[in-house]
């Protein structure tokens, strides 16, 4: 009996332990679901703690009477009651069905309200205009951003002012992708010839991580680029030196680029022509070769 | 539970009267079994008329309904199958007079009306694409060719289960088996019948009245 | 010449054979394991037996026992996906980069997601219905013998043909729901794709024949006196689930032939371009995929109700919410398909709609637990295998439930969605909720399908060895998806720190494959101890539905003499109330086997290999010898033979001597 009491106890010490190690390992990681750096993701991350909470409320029930039940009624102990027909009761089974929906109906306001509140769509403040504005295209298997007021661009990377409103304009040239900066906002999907869009704001500097999180290809794990939040002036510094460099972006040039390829490189552009995003959506709606010279035909509700 | 006291009570039964019971039975789990299948059927014909409504704009630069349909031959082609649809009917009251030659007739007619309205069919796809409105164009014409298509593969099943219908009769006369077959057959051409009101209305006249 | 060619082979070509070496190695595995398998029988002159008892037979529960022995090999096959998917992860970091291309890595995980549902899961739940649900109605067989056959071909003639993918080009690298515009043509020009189509295409027209099937076997062949309200439980939930079939398999088969037709006829439903709609395949592939997650599902939720009354020793509560919730799942789970794409941006009261209908879902599922709960409550429970998996599935189940709630709260979902927190989600409510569901199935029925019991020892064993390494393999992927990771990826950069979590994943993998080998060994000696686990009384568990109150194994025939029923778990109140009286014994008739539902199978699998490489002769003369074959068995005046009573009593007499020995 002591030796068995001996073994347990080491078995024990060895699961703390492990237990004590991991954490310290897990301590050392990024949450960045968990730990946001800006207005979104920090609303996002508050739902999940509020979804996660409300389910408690039956989650803890049912463990608990789970354990209690078959430690009580176990077969082996032959003290406790045993009622091999009772088998309904009205008032016990309408406490599940309501006490449930009681919780889904808070958790479904909260689901209706969040949906509407933090709509990827919606800008984050009234005065639109003075939004920064990025336009942002998934390449095989590369990002690309453009700055259409600045008429700079950036790949693989793009640097954003903290504190202000920034609106992304997501689209693709590739298979579906989905835009996602975890420490920022939520993802949304970058389709080729349709538009999303994305607003979001950081209030931290930093520079976070941003990746593809849907897959479109053999290069989609290498689909990650890097956000680097500065300060306002720093900004406007960047953008002046992007400008300075002497490399232009014509639409044809963005053909060129738009070949598959796998590549994390970070490549600066100025003059960009700022008509590349519109252009490569409505590449979308060309008509077949029959019908190219013929655009009387063309159907009204097209874009 | 003492199996001593356990005894059995054997019954015979004759074969033929236990092939007839069978038989009530298969009736029954048949006919409503090809009924289930209609439904999973008739799934599968609102998925593609879903899809048809969500790409019916999308013309891609090629024509739209309007400008292709030609009201009139769809008009005969519903029309031959609504009679197709009637001669269905008789072809069922006529195996009551359990007279072959009634009901050849009958499945005769009803064949040579479904076989023209598919000719007419093909003849309005061969027409399309022989002057490049292929279902290659657009998404509108994909959508176009594969619903009618689909529907018109099923009559095509049809017209080949008329003629196995007729095999069927020649070879076994009025059982109880064939009057099941004819039975599930007529519902087979009534539920296509009511496929083509919807493609009528649907595609021809709402695309016709570019709605 | 070439022209010929093209007509003789179609896009065959010598390039076909796979040059990397892993899936070389693969596919030269499996060939060789097929070889062997086939020399064994040989040496062992089983073929005829084979042929005549097995392959031709339509006794369903002789096809339950194919259907089942074809999804433990898909799982085993997937599971050697998953460790090759977990190997790649914990070893390609930073400057390494693992052992897999990413080419093969996606086309190995598109395949474990699509063998594991459909012809792991799938397979195995036709299975356990094929056994058990004419048993518990009380009937004969299935409405449709033949068709059930042709079924189990069907999906046989699917499962071979994503195994043929291995070693005559290659699969999908689309992920298992392959979305365009990645799965079309431009993007995916090999015949992966096509493999992906074919082999769902066809394994799913058998899913749909059999949900016609069963639908009708249950609403047309109970037993006397058996009213929908007099089902026993598992009954109800295959109604629901064939109900479900019927509704979303059509749309499956739909969607997966467009995408056909956009690849081969250059149409454009779901390109990028020429007025396309990609976002329309998602939609139509979720609202079949979306119900097909509780088609699985609801079955085991048929199997606890079965095996948590049973092991208590009492009578199911609730009876009538319960039926009651399984009706509400139903018709609810079509209208959450939207929650697998709140990231498309279909705008706030889109999103919250379905947000809202998926947390409505949740009701009814913590119905059931309760009522499981409640049915221990004063109970006598018996800890034996099949409830150590209920208890393993409300474990899981619940946490898995409460990540499906966070998911369907649509901005908590832009977080979540893609990411490894996703992929544990599901993987928690398929494994901890579908396959414990089947196994607590498998190992309570397994004495009524073959006469004796399962080693109690092991079974336990299988049960904790598969559940510390599902908490092994899957608590750090919930971690990883809170870190920022997604799913899919074949590398990622080393001062993320995820390393350590993707090995201890890869561990729990190991842990469950020595589940899967334990369960294997579990078999074999319960096979060889099988004269002292011999179930003699027919009922080992003192159970409650009609299959128990039928020798073990069962009769070919099923019933004797076909019960009249006058209560639920009136086999139950049979033992206890009511006195048994003498059987009067019928002369019966018996479905002939039949070897034209093998010959379909096998000329489906030559079907869809002719639309994969697009050999259209091939393709048009397998689809005439289909119709021939069936056309041939509709002429078929006797399909069945007579089976005499006196046959029937001498063979219930032998059992009534071997139960008092």
């Amino acid at each position: 009996m002591k030796h068995k009491n001996k073994k347990i106890i080491i078995a024990l010490s060895i699961v703390v332990l492990l237990i004590i190690f991991f954490s310290i390992y897990l301590s050392s990681l990024n949450f960045e679901v968990l730990n946001p750096k800006g207005i979104i993701a920090l609303q996002e991350r508050n739902l999940i703690y509020l979804a996660l909470g409300l389910s408690l409320f039956v989650v803890i029930p049912v463990y608990t009477l789970l354990i209690l039940f078959a430690y009580k009624y176990r077969a082996s102990n032959k003290e406790s009651d045993y009622k091999p027909n009772w088998d309904k009761n009205a008032v016990l089974e309408t406490i599940w069905w309501v006490i449930p929906s009681v919780l889904i109906a808070v958790l479904g306001y909260f689901t209706w309200t969040s949906s509407h509140a933090l709509d990827p769509f919606k800008k984050l403040s009234p005065q639109s205009s003075k939004n920064l504005r990025i336009e942002v295209v998934a390449l095989d298997w590369r990002w690309l951003f453009i700055y259409p007021d600045q008429k700079i661009a950036t790949m693989n990377y793009f640097k954003m002012p903290v504190n202000t409103n920034v609106t992304f304009y997501i689209t693709s040239s590739a298979p579906m992708n989905s835009f996602w900066i975890p420490q920022l906002a939520g993802q949304i999907y970058a389709m080729p010839g349709m538009n999303t869009e994305l607003n979001l704001s950081s209030y931290q500097t930093g520079i976070y991580r941003g990746l593809s999180a849907n897959l479109s290809g053999i290069g989609f794990s290498n689909m990650t680029f890097n956000d680097d939040v500065v300060s306002t002036s720093d900004f406007l510094n960047w953008v002046n030196n992007v400008k300075a460099s002497n490399n232009a972006l014509s639409y044809q040039k963005f053909l060129e680029l738009s070949k598959p390829k796998v590549d994390s490189s970070i490549i600066n552009f100025s003059n960009v022509d700022t008509s590349i995003y519109v252009k490569l959506i409505n590449s979308y709606m060309n008509p077949v070769e029959k019908y190219k010279t013929n655009q009387n035909l063309n159907n009204p509700m097209a874009m | 539970m003492s199996t001593q006291n356990q005894q059995f009570d054997i019954h015979h039964v004759s074969l033929s009267e236990l092939r007839k019971e069978e038989s009530t039975s298969i009736f029954e789990n048949v006919s409503f079994g090809f009924f289930v299948y209609l439904m999973t059927d008739l799934v599968l014909f609102a998925s593609l008329f879903a899809v048809y409504a969500v790409l019916h704009k999308n013309t891609a630069g090629g024509p739209a309904g309007y400008q292709i349909f030609n009201l009139n031959t769809v008009l005969v082609e519903t029309l031959l199958l609504l009679t197709s649809s009637f001669t269905t009917g008789l072809t069922i009251l006529s195996l009551k007079t359990k007279t072959k030659k009634n009901v050849y007739i009958n499945l005769f007619i009803t064949f040579l009306l479904g076989l023209s309205f598919l000719v007419i069919e093909l003849n309005e796809f061969s027409h399309l694409v022989s002057i490049g409105d292929s279902w290659r164009v657009s998404g509108f014409l994909s959508s176009f060719f594969t619903l009618v298509g689909t529907h018109g593969l099923h009559i095509s099943i049809g017209l080949i289960w008329m003629i196995i219908l007729a095999y069927r009769l020649h070879k076994t006369g009025f059982g109880r088996a064939n009057i099941r077959r004819f039975t599930i057959f007529s519902l087979f051409w009534h539920f296509l019948d009511v496929i083509w009101i919807f493609i009528f209305t649907v595609v021809y006249l709402m695309g016709v009245t570019r709605l | 010449m070439i022209y010929f060619a093209s007509f003789l082979i179609g896009k065959l070509n010598r390039n076909a054979i796979p040059s990397d070496l892993m899936t070389l190695g693969a596919a030269v595995s499996i060939v060789a394991g097929l070889i062997f398998g086939a020399l064994i029988i040989t040496y062992l002159h089983k073929w005829k037996y084979l042929w005549k008892e097995w392959f031709t037979s339509v006794d369903h529960k002789k096809i339950g026992i194919m259907y089942i022995i074809v999804s433990v090999l898909m799982l085993i096959r997937g599971g050697v996906d998953a460790l090759m998917l977990r190997g790649q992860q914990a070893t390609s970091v930073g400057i390494h980069h693992g052992y897999l291309s990413s080419y093969t890595f996606a086309q190995v995980f598109s395949a474990h997601g699509t063998i594991m549902i459909f012809f792991a899961a799938m397979g195995m739940m036709f299975g356990i219905i094929n056994l058990v649900l004419p048993l518990q109605i009380g009937s004969r067989d299935v409405a449709f013998p033949f068709m059930n056959l042709t079924s189990f071909w069907l999906f046989f003639a699917g499962m071979i043909l994503v195994n043929v993918s291995l070693g005559i080009g290659d699969f999908s690298a689309a992920g298992w729901l392959a979305y365009p515009p990645l799965s079309e043509l431009q993007y995916s020009p090999t015949v992966g794709v096509d493999y992906w189509i074919w082999s769902l295409e066809i394994a799913g027209i058998g899913s749909l024949l059999s949900g016609v099937n069963f639908f009708t076997t249950i609403l047309k062949t109970r037993a006397p006196g058996m009213t929908l309200t007099k089902m026993p439980m598992f009954a109800w939930s295959v109604l629901c689930t064939t109900s479900l079939i019927i509704f979303a398999f059509p749309i499956l088969t739909v969607t997966l032939t467009l995408l056909y037709l956009d690849r081969t006829m250059g149409m454009h439903f779901f390109t990028a371009g020429a007025g396309g709609n990609m976002m329309m395949y998602v939609n139509l592939i979720w609202a079949w995929g979306h119900p097909e997650v509780y088609i699985l599902i609801l079955p085991a939720f048929g199997i606890f109700s079965e095996v948590v009354a049973t092991f208590s020793h009492k009578r199911l509560f609730g009876y009538r919410t319960m039926v009651g919730a399984l009706v509400s799942i139903t018709v609810l789970s079509f209208t959450v398909w939207l929650h697998h794409f709140f990231t498309m941006g279909a705008g706030a009261d889109v999103n919250g709609f379905f947000g809202i209908m998926t947390m409505v879902i949740a009701i009814p599922t913590g119905v059931k637990i309760f009522n499981w709960l409640f049915t221990m409550y004063k109970g006598r429970i018996k800890f034996s295998q099949s409830m150590l998996w209920f208890f393993g599935f409300v474990g899981l189940f619940t946490v898995g439930g409460v990540a499906g709630v966070i998911l369907a709260v649509p901005p908590a979902d832009f977080q979540l969605h893609n990411s490894l927190f996703l992929v544990a989600h599901f993987h928690t409510m398929i494994v901890g909720g579908v396959l414990f569901g089947y196994f607590a199935g498998l190992s309570y029925w397994f004495p009524k399908i073959f006469g004796y019991k399962l080693n109690e020892k092991l079974g336990r064993l299988t049960f904790y060895l598969w559940f510390i390494g599902f908490l092994l393999a899957f608590v750090p992927l919930y971690i990883l998806g809170l870190l920022g990771a997604t799913r899919r990826i074949d590398h990622y950069s080393a001062s993320l720190g995820w390393q350590p979590l993707f090995i201890i994943a890869g561990v729990g993998v190991l842990v469950i494959a020595s589940g899967v080998f334990v369960m294997i060994l579990q078999h074999v000696v319960s096979f060889l101890n099988r004269d002292s686990l011999k179930d003699k009384t027919g009922d080992p568990w003192n159970g409650k539905t009609l299959e128990w109150s039928i020798p073990s194994p069962a009769p070919f025939y099923n019933f004797a003499t076909t019960p009249i029923v006058h209560s639920h778990d009136f086999y139950w109140d049979v033992k206890n109330i009511i006195k048994h009286e003498p059987k009067e014994i019928n002369d019966i008739l018996m479905p002939k086997n039949d070897s034209n539902a093998p010959i379909i199978g096998i000329t489906s699998v030559f079907f869809g290999f002719a639309m994969v490489w697009h050999i259209w002769w091939l393709a048009l003369v397998s689809l005439f010898v289909i119709v021939a074959i069936l056309l041939k068995r509709f002429n078929d005046e006797n399909p069945n033979y007579l089976l005499s009573a006196d046959k029937i009593v001498e063979l219930e007499e032998n059992y009534l001597i071997f139960r008092q020995s």
